[in-house]
């Protein structure tokens, strides 16, 4: 991976609307050619309009787009060697299957025998054979969605731009196609840049994944970077579920917290210096009282099938621990946490942001989640005008 | 299938009075003139009689067709024109395209003459200026002029609104699929905004084809269409009838006009306002 050429490079892209609404704060990024990389955050962080400058529909205030070695500012997006699939896919509506598919090779004045064989075989790639006369209205969102993505494809883009192209499906859908999606990658080795709010998805079908919060990028690294070394509390927070404490590293190798010295596997801070602590739910041990390095009470048990969730008090911060065994309410339990469940961050602006478990409601999450993205859009809309 | 409640059914009786009072005794009335003559009596006379005013027939759907050209010519890239500006930008020019509408067409018909007239001040500004006085009134230009002016806003605004309904997202996938922005507009625009295209060329050619104070103010006399055949025939009790048959024939051509136009629009053509 490290030797490939890099295809699209951002250097120093700053993005304003106005005079002082900073939506892309001085972003440096290089993607590699045939990557598949995530730009992940929740809405307003900058995501869609960093997508938006590597299409062409907007010039960054700052900074320069290169692509393949080459500057793109002012290049048009129908000059650019990259295709986009929307959010809610802007298929066209007064076209058909086929010619929606067909479009851009028309463009291109294709000779019509190549469009047909061309189209053809996206059909077949994206499983939607026998669909060519239908009127896209009548199809389904998973069928939409496979329409937009050969309309893209077609055109043997470089890069391939999608934006939010799985938040418009329901769960199981949605799961389908992450799958169909890493699978079309790998066949067609093309560059995927995907923008998701949705942690679980860059997850599992990422080779990089791009952290961005406040217009900035908080953490570029393989989805296990991610997960098990993130950079700060904002990044600990957003992938995953975490618990967050506040701690001071005593020494190399010596992390306190919670009124407890533990052994972690992390050094090179000054000595006494405050830092964040990241104790994912999964890597907690729940042990006999006497035998527990901290002891608290639960609050609140989960059944969520796979596991339980608990919530539990400890000395007023609320825990959540992810465990197979029942613990009942209100009972005491201990906590063993091993060395290298323990990673320690610096601190940083988001430190003591993100609060404990005590108001936590799952649903509440991606009800507001789908709500801010909406607004965002609008609001990005509104902007450019 | 929920009864229908007394208020409901209430509520609907001023406007069933109205249109049986106001659209279908009328339309029966014109039906019953056409088909009699003065005395009551049954006749085909009225309508064969009518190609007599043949060439009146084409002299208007002529007229009427060339002011809709002009107005669709005018009309469409004002409409794209305002569609692509500030919101802001675009509530205050919608409102002075419809300020004219909120006067009265006689009105505005007769500014128009006032513009005109041999003596009016255009032609005091070219004597001015030197070129001379132009004879303007009586001109066939003058016709379609004022019927470009007083029917313009009806082809702007259901074309604005088609356009502006537009998903923008569209407009970027086609420029994200290689077009240019002409072909943009060649190519997704104006196909999606063609109902719009529709109701705009009907609302303004069905004025066009009927008007009668415009042919007169500004035509000076020297053009009889069929507007103002039909309302010399209703000034007389004795050729009602023949006006009547006029009427008639003049619905047909414009319903067979709208259905032909409806066919242009995609599935089966909804008309906007």
């Amino acid at each position: 991976m490290e030797n490939k050429k890099n295809i699209i490079e951002l250097k120093n892209i700053t993005v304003r609307f106005g005079d002082n609404d900073t939506v892309l704060d001085n972003i440096n990024l290089s993607i590699g050619d045939g990557e598949f990389v995530t730009l992940l955050g929740a809405s307003g962080c900058g995501k869609t309009t960093t997508l938006r400058l590597i299409a062409g529909f907007l010039e960054p205030t700052e900074g320069e787009v290169f692509f393949d070695s080459k500057n793109m500012s002012g290049v048009p997006p129908y000059k650019r060697e990259v295709n986009t699939i929307f959010q809610r896919y802007a298929l066209f509506p007064h076209l058909n299957v086929f010619e929606n598919i067909a479009f851009g090779l028309r463009v291109k004045k294709v000779k019509e025998k190549e469009i047909v064989e061309k189209v053809q075989s996206m059909l077949e790639l994206v499983n939607l054979k026998g669909f060519e006369k239908r009127q896209v209205g009548n199809l389904s969102g998973g069928q939409q969605q496979r329409v937009a993505i050969a309309r893209a494809l077609i055109n043997d883009p470089k890069v391939l731009l999608l934006d939010e192209p799985l938040a418009a499906l329901d769960l199981k859908l949605r799961k389908d196609m992450q799958n169909e999606l890493k699978a079309l990658h790998d066949r067609t080795g093309i560059t995927f840049i995907f923008v998701t709010h949705d942690q679980e998805e860059a997850l599992s079908m990422s080779d990089t994944i791009v952290v961005m919060a406040d217009g900035k990028i908080q953490q570029i690294g393989t989805p296990t970077d991610i997960y098990n070394e993130p950079v700060n509390a904002f990044v600990a927070d957003f992938i995953g579920e975490s618990n967050i404490l506040d701690g001071i590293m005593v020494a190399d190798y010596k992390a306190k917290f919670a009124g407890h010295t533990f052994e972690c596997l992390d050094k090179g801070f000054e000595p006494n210096e405050p830092v964040d602590i990241v104790v994912r739910p999964e890597d907690v041990d729940i042990v006999p009282v006497e035998k527990g390095m901290l002891k608290g009470t639960v609050t609140s048990v989960t059944f969520k099938g796979v596991h339980y969730e608990i919530i539990v008090d400890i000395q007023g911060f609320k825990w959540m621990i992810q465990t197979t065994d029942y613990c009942a309410p209100d009972s005491v339990i201990g906590l063993f946490i091993e060395p290298d469940a323990i990673h320690v961050m610096k601190k940083s602006i988001y430190s003591g942001l993100i609060g404990d478990y005590s108001s936590y409601s799952e649903e509440f999450d991606e009800l507001s989640i789908v709500d801010e993205d909406e607004k965002e859009e609008t609001i990005e809309e509104a902007k450019e005008v | 299938m929920k009864k229908r409640s007394f208020l409901d059914t209430f509520a609907a009786i001023p406007h069933i009075v109205w249109v049986i009072l106001f659209i279908i005794a009328p339309l029966v009335f014109v039906v019953f003139f056409a088909f009699t003559d003065t005395y009551g009596n049954f006749t085909f006379d009225n309508i064969s009689m009518l190609s007599s005013y043949a060439h009146i027939f084409v002299l208007s759907i002529c007229f009427a067709l060339i002011a809709t050209v002009i107005c669709l010519l005018i009309g469409y890239p004002l409409a794209f024109f305002i569609s692509q500006c500030k919101p802001s930008t675009q509530k205050v020019i919608i409102v002075l395209l419809m300020l004219p509408m909120w006067i009265s067409l006689l009105i505005r018909t007769y500014s128009l003459m006032a513009l005109l007239d041999n003596g009016g001040l255009l032609n005091s500004l070219f004597e001015v200026i030197g070129i001379g006085r132009v004879k303007m009134i009586g001109t066939s230009g003058a016709v379609i002029l004022g019927m470009v002016y007083d029917f313009l806003p009806y082809m702007v605004l259901p074309i604005y609104t088609s356009i502006s309904k537009l998903d923008p997202k569209l407009l970027e996938a086609a420029s994200d699929l290689g077009c240019s922005n002409f072909k943009t507009i060649t190519k997704v625009v104006l196909p999606l905004s063609a109902p719009g295209v529709v109701s705009g060329i009907t609302m303004v050619f069905v004025p066009s084809i009927s008007t009668f104070y415009i042919s007169q103010k500004l035509g000076g006399g020297s053009f009889d269409l069929i507007g103002d055949t039909i309302e010399r025939q209703f000034q007389n009790v004795s050729t009602y009838n023949v006006g009547a048959a006029i009427s008639l024939v003049m619905m047909i051509l414009i319903l067979i006009s709208v259905a032909i136009m409806n066919k242009f629009s995609d599935d089966g053509g909804e008309i906007i306002v």
